[in-house]
């Protein structure tokens, strides 16, 4: 069905892509595993028109093409589901379907309805077509970004880390569609770095590694290890497990508020001890971020919180001298694009260097260097902008220099968020190393297995409330998930 | 044919993209003094005539100055994320406070010093007033930074019509000529007031050091390129944005100094005090890229153009309207080049 021919992609200086040739058929799920920074995302683009290859051939149907626009892609029948739903808000569910229709300048909201109805007839809605967009879960938002790529009656669909924002139910329902949609002969390249996905839903397998295929496996050849191994470059131990946690309590939190509007936290109260590891899971948006975000003195809150004995402040500044570090949410809050890897590695101490008055780079690159080497960041240079790092490369810059005072408090937030496995063990190698020293760790995850073998103890956040925490050894990834769903240990 | 984002591109890249943009500004313009019955030859030479005599170049340096000093203000605004559109009235109002300095208080040694205090600190007042709206009520300051423009307009308006119309110039919307004192130096017979000249050039480099050199600037770029890692961080924001918004503002009451004490010895209709340095002002620390070191190169830049246009209208007879068109066309031109340069142009689909 699609064949790609010797790929080559260049940003500058980086090769994403070198020269890959892929083929995916009818009525097959082909599997594109890769670490961040592997080039799969870039493949992708590629194959969407977003960007143009600069050596190689791409062949639709034996055919072939130039895909200079996403909207051609669309004509020549290639549909992607993108990480992230791109969806308006504020719009209907149909209005949204809409936007992939070629319409009349005037229709009626009853006959949008019925078109997209007969449109899709032979694949199960799912949603409310009227339902405007911000009421819908994560997998809803999905599946409406599905059922967009399927109006166009696609031959080859790209789901691209399309489990991201699911929960395990939702993954499951959403492998049985695939399941459905391979059977009525669509080609599907499913993007991810998660192995048991993989494991279970492809047919065959290529794993990229530094923008090169470096195997392609059936799927009855292939197994973790093997695949682990082509991914990483070398095998990977799971992380050892922490030391037990010591007596001294660091941080107290009792009833603590925070207003917000939707779900905000509603009383939470936990303690946490030096060199303990304290794993908070929740489906997205039940207020495990607010609860970050308030300790971390990035949200008004109300309730007693006690750092050591006293009182904990409300600015970020101050609350990092004295020893308590955050990893955020989102990698674009923690990082300045434009500013290179030393400063970024020196933003929280920045005034550290001033000699007196001006800025001693030099100090700055030398300590930057250091870090670099110690956390294995892959740049060019301390000099290089942090923008062109990958996803998990700007992960370590972020995890480096938090950690590199030795804070005493971690407040983490989904650390290995679209990490690849290498950097991903690294994180925890990391995070444990802080542990041993005796720092207490607040980790909130979407990733479960994450949170199970990390903590001590295990907590879920369910509309505001805090369900536990949980001795590790009394909890079962299944308790887990029921934490999380209904709110109940 | 299709456009792709060129994260850093090549110096020889940049000055290829700009000569070719300026050269097809230059082609269109040759249509347009051949439909106006001059030749385009003789029309290029009147453009680029100030860069061959002395009083040409003086003519370039007299518009360069305002230009360096507001340009060097406002490429630290802009990459501070003080979107700071009212550099015309902050020049206006540190005309105001020249010309209060200069015709109500008591002259002698210190008048100078005192005129660019009495200026600059007006301008950053006037300023530092829209960065307060904006940190304590979010108030957008490219609005309120525009609207103030007419404010300190019809001020200066009210000011040479009403209280301060001078005692000896009949019907003119003028006041009195400025005393020995309050007049700056200029270099010989020109209208160049080098003094002004000289705290420009001292801005830019200072501005410069102080952005990528010292912990005041990292935080400043911080806030500018990322607010939400700032906030992250703890970092004062608002005192931040205050703090440049005080410094363009002071930058432009500079200029507004200089141009009345230096050139026109009085205040006049504000039209003619400045030209519409504050906006043209804008492009040059635009091109400058938020490095006001740069803003040293482009100033004198659209210094040149402006005197090419001005040389323009007095040999040619020119009326001002084509005049326009040919200094609008140039600065597009620069425009579509800095656009351009930052990207890549791939000719294979």
């Amino acid at each position: 069905m699609l064949r790609l021919e010797g790929i080559t992609k260049r940003f500058g200086p980086v090769v994403a892509n070198r020269g890959v040739s892929l083929e995916v058929r009818k009525g097959e799920v082909l599997a594109l595993l890769g670490e961040n920074g592997a080039g799969k995302t870039t493949l992708v683009s590629l194959l969407y028109g977003l960007y143009a290859p600069d050596e190689g051939r791409i062949l639709l149907e034996g055919k072939e093409v130039r895909i200079p626009s996403p909207r051609v892609a669309q004509r020549l029948g290639i549909a992607l589901v993108p990480q992230h739903p791109e969806l308006i808000e504020a719009h209907t569910v149909a209005e949204n379907l809409a936007l992939g229709l070629d319409l009349p300048p005037f229709f009626s909201r009853r006959g949008l309805v019925n078109r997209l109805r007969e449109l899709l007839s032979g694949h199960p809605l799912g949603v409310d077509l009227e339902a405007p967009v911000h009421r819908l879960s994560a997998g809803e938002k999905q599946r409406v970004e599905l059922l967009r790529a399927l109006l166009n009656r696609p031959k080859v669909l790209i789901l691209d880390e399309p489990t991201s924002v699911l929960t395990p139910k939702e993954a499951e329902d959403l492998f049985q569609e695939i399941r459905r949609l391979k059977a009525m002969g669509l080609a599907v390249i499913f993007i991810s770095h998660k192995l048991d996905e993989v494991l279970a839903i492809a047919d065959r397998i290529a794993v990229l590694r530094a923008g090169e295929k470096v195997g392609e496996l059936g799927r009855e050849e292939a197994d973790k290890e093997t695949l682990v191994r082509l991914m990483v470059g070398r095998s990977v131990a799971p992380p050892p497990k922490a030391p037990p946690p010591r007596e001294e309590v660091v941080l107290e939190v009792e009833d603590l508020l925070v207003p917000r509007h939707g779900f905000p936290v509603q009383g939470v109260s936990f303690t946490l001890r030096a060199g303990e590891v304290l794993g908070i899971a929740g489906v997205a948006g039940s207020g495990q971020a607010e609860l970050l975000e308030a300790l971390a003195g990035l949200r008004s809150y109300r309730g007693r919180v006690r750092f050591r004995g006293a009182s904990l402040p409300k600015d970020p500044a101050r609350l990092y001298a004295l020893g308590v570090a955050h990893v955020p949410e989102e990698r674009a809050m923690g990082v300045v694009g434009g500013m290179s890897v030393a400063e970024n590695l020196a933003l929280r101490i920045y005034p550290r260097y001033a000699r007196p008055w001006l800025l001693d780079y030099r100090a700055m690159e030398r300590d930057a260097q250091a870090l670099i080497a110690r956390y294995r960041i892959q740049t060019p240079s301390p000099r290089t902008p942090v923008r062109f790092l990958s996803g998990g490369n700007v992960q370590k810059v972020i995890l480096a220099r938090e950690l590199r005072d030795g804070p005493k408090l971690l407040l983490a937030m989904h650390p290995t968020y679209g990490v690849d496995v290498g950097a991903a063990e690294e994180v925890h190698a990391r995070l444990l190393d802080l542990v041993r020293e005796g720092a207490a760790v607040l980790l909130v995850s979407e990733d479960l297995d994450e949170i199970l073998a990390l903590s001590h103890r295990v907590a879920a956040m369910h509309r505001g409330r805090l369900v536990g925490p949980i001795p590790r050894e009394e909890m079962s990834r299944e308790r887990l998930g029921r934490m999380m769903t209904e709110g109940r240990a | 044919m299709r456009l792709e984002l060129d994260p850093n591109p090549t110096l020889q890249k940049a000055f290829l993209t700009y000569a070719s943009f300026l050269l097809l500004a230059l082609l269109l313009l040759g249509m347009l003094f051949l439909v106006y019955g001059v030749s385009p030859f003789k029309a290029y030479a009147l453009l680029l005539s100030p860069l061959t005599d002395p009083l040409g170049l003086a003519e370039i340096a007299r518009r360069t100055i305002p230009l360096l000093l507001i340009g060097a203000g406002l490429s630290l605004a802009f990459r501070v994320g003080f979107f700071n559109i009212g550099a015309e009235g902050q020049l206006l109002m540190g005309a105001v406070g020249a010309a209060y300095g200069a015709l109500f208080l008591p002259v002698g040694p210190w008048t100078l010093p005192l005129l660019f205090l009495l200026g600059g600190g007006l301008g950053a007042l006037w300023a530092g007033l829209a960065a307060w709206l904006r940190v304590r009520f979010g108030a957008s300051e490219i609005l309120t930074t525009l609207m103030q423009n007419y404010l300190a307009y019809y001020l200066v308006v009210y000011l040479v019509a009403g209280p301060w119309k001078g005692q000896l110039v009949f019907g003119f919307l003028y006041t009195d000529r400025f005393p020995k004192e309050a007049q700056l130096p200029r270099l010989g017979d020109t209208l160049v007031h080098w003094p002004t000249l000289l705290l420009g050039v001292v801005a830019a480099l200072v501005l410069h050091l102080l952005l990528f050199r010292t912990p005041l600037g990292f935080a400043w770029r911080v806030q500018g390129e990322n607010p939400l890692a700032a906030r992250y961080l703890g970092l004062p924001g608002g005192r931040l944005l205050l703090l440049t918004a005080l410094t363009s503002g002071l930058l432009a009451g500079f200029a507004g100094v200089g141009e009345v004490a230096g050139i026109h010895l009085r205040l006049l209709e504000p039209a003619q005090i400045s030209l519409g340095y504050g906006f043209t002002a804008i492009l040059a620390a635009w091109l400058a890229r938020g490095r006001p070191l740069l803003v040293l190169l482009t100033a004198p830049l659209l210094g040149l153009i402006l005197a090419g246009g001005d040389a323009l209208k007095l040999s040619l007879s020119m009326p001002f309207r084509v005049v326009d068109v040919v200094s609008g066309l140039l600065l597009l031109a620069l425009i579509g080049a800095e656009a351009l340069s930052r990207h890549r142009i791939l000719w294979r689909r």
